[in-house]
């Protein structure tokens, strides 16, 4: 090699371009925050390290926002990015947090349950940073997110995850999922630490319903659908039906699998006396044999790929040229998670939830999801929190 | 920060140390240099707490 000192400096320069233009770009990710103007149903906000030790000060400490009616009645939790690259359950969580009003009984939302997961990515697989949702007083920017925590809150993975309590072995990745770590302890892995914090809130608060909302691939048989135990079969079958009947969308109840631990339609309701409901709406994005990554798919849910597969019967949902716009994504989660708070309600009338001005999913997908997240520059500043 | 991450960090810090001992050292293949610097980046990119 002629003049070694002049290739190593050339080398250097391209390498630190590299660091320095990816690098800023994931920490800029990392550190963006997602104003939310809290709503006239908002009565107070705190973190989820209110309930569970080691959380204070972290990235999987979480805002919680509550929702207090002034009759009291039965109580109710609302989890979304569990897993942080399934956005309609926290724009449909944000939605809630910017219009509900509780008339009767407490609502709970922690809008980004895997608050690490939600500041993380997944470069490899070519997934934006960001996408924008179109309102009335502009474009408003959301964080794109990861299934799992980010290795900067939680590193090194086991070889082998072996589930708390259980001791069942699960995939190394999923010591970082949320949905693998419940019911949690307080002094294990931080997510571990995590759902233990939100078992605290389901045991204190004695909460009567906890919804968890997810999205699935088109070809994962679970999808667009309610995921219940035993004991919360009857009350999601009743609400799988009525918004059959009433909204025209399909949404069918699946079991949740005694053998497989560590899910939240699991052990919610293994320990606590909360019922325990996991929504899941169909997201082409997450499918595997779809076209590039883009915010375009993530939005309007359109793959060609997909609708071949479609018309060859390999799907577990209904898929034409519409494909599964985010509006029918959010509006269903919205109608299915009125529809549980209902029929429980009318089930325990005295601890009835009485929520109004949450859109269904017929408005929702009339009027898109933008429609409902108020100006943030225009709001008076104590109601407006980063997340 | 639990302790293992903390050797987790040590063990990395180490690593970069070596790749870019070798890179300094390296006088007669471009394409070892290169490979140095290739590897060297998700272990900076650690060491910032970047990803």
């Amino acid at each position: 090699m002629k003049r070694p000192g002049i290739v190593k400096a050339l080398l250097l320069v391209v390498f630190l371009a590299f660091i320095i233009h990816g690098g800023l770009r994931l920490y800029r990710h990392r550190h963006f925050d997602v104003p939310v103007v809290a709503g006239p149903g908002v009565t107070r906000v705190g973190r989820l390290s209110d309930f569970g030790p080691g959380l204070k000060g972290t990235m999987a400490d979480t805002p919680v926002y509550y929702l207090e009616g002034a009759e009291p009645g039965g109580k109710a939790v609302l989890l979304s990015c569990t897993h942080a690259n399934e956005p309609e359950g926290w724009l449909a969580a944000l939605l809630m947090i910017e219009n509900a009003v509780v008339e009767r009984g407490t609502l709970i939302i922690i809008p980004q349950f895997n608050h690490s997961a939600s500041r993380n990515t997944r470069s490899g697989d070519g997934y934006p940073l960001y996408f924008e949702i179109p309102t009335e007083w502009g474009q408003k920017t959301f964080r794109m997110g990861n299934r799992d925590a980010s290795p900067l809150d939680q590193w090194p993975d086991p070889d082998v995850y072996i589930h708390y309590p259980e001791r069942q072995l699960l995939s190394y990745i999923d010591v970082r999922n949320v949905n693998r770590t419940w019911p949690g302890r307080p002094n294990g892995p931080r997510m571990e630490k995590v759902t233990f914090a939100a078992m605290e809130i389901m045991r204190r608060e004695k909460i009567d319903v906890a919804i968890d909302i997810h999205g699935a691939e088109t070809m994962f048989p679970v999808t667009n659908c309610i995921v219940a135990p035993e004991k919360a079969n009857r009350i999601a079958t009743m609400a799988a039906l009525t918004v059959k009947a009433r909204e025209g969308f399909d949404s069918h109840v699946e079991p949740s699998p005694t053998g497989f631990r560590g899910l939240s339609h699991r052990e919610i309701g293994d320990y606590s006396d909360t019922l325990p409901f996991l929504l899941e709406a169909p997201i082409p994005f997450l499918d595997q044999p779809t076209g590039p990554k883009t915010v375009k798919l993530l939005l309007d849910g359109k793959d060609p790929f997909l609708l071949r597969l479609a018309q060859k019967k390999k799907l577990f949902v209904s898929y034409d040229e519409s494909g599964w716009p985010l509006e029918k994504r959010v509006g269903q989660h919205c109608s299915l998670t009125l529809e549980i708070l209902s029929q429980y309600s009318k089930k325990n009338p005295e601890r009835s939830i009485r929520v109004r001005e949450i859109p269904r999913y017929a408005e929702v997908v009339q009027n898109g999801v933008g429609h409902y997240f108020h100006d943030p520059s225009a709001a008076p500043k104590d109601k407006v929190y980063m997340n | 920060m639990p302790f293992i991450m903390i050797f987790y960090y040590l063990i990395t810090a180490f690593l970069t140390f070596l790749l870019a001992w070798n890179f300094v050292r390296e006088k007669k293949k471009v394409e070892d240099l290169a490979l140095y610097l290739l590897v060297l980046v998700p272990l900076v990119l650690r060491l910032l707490r970047v990803k």
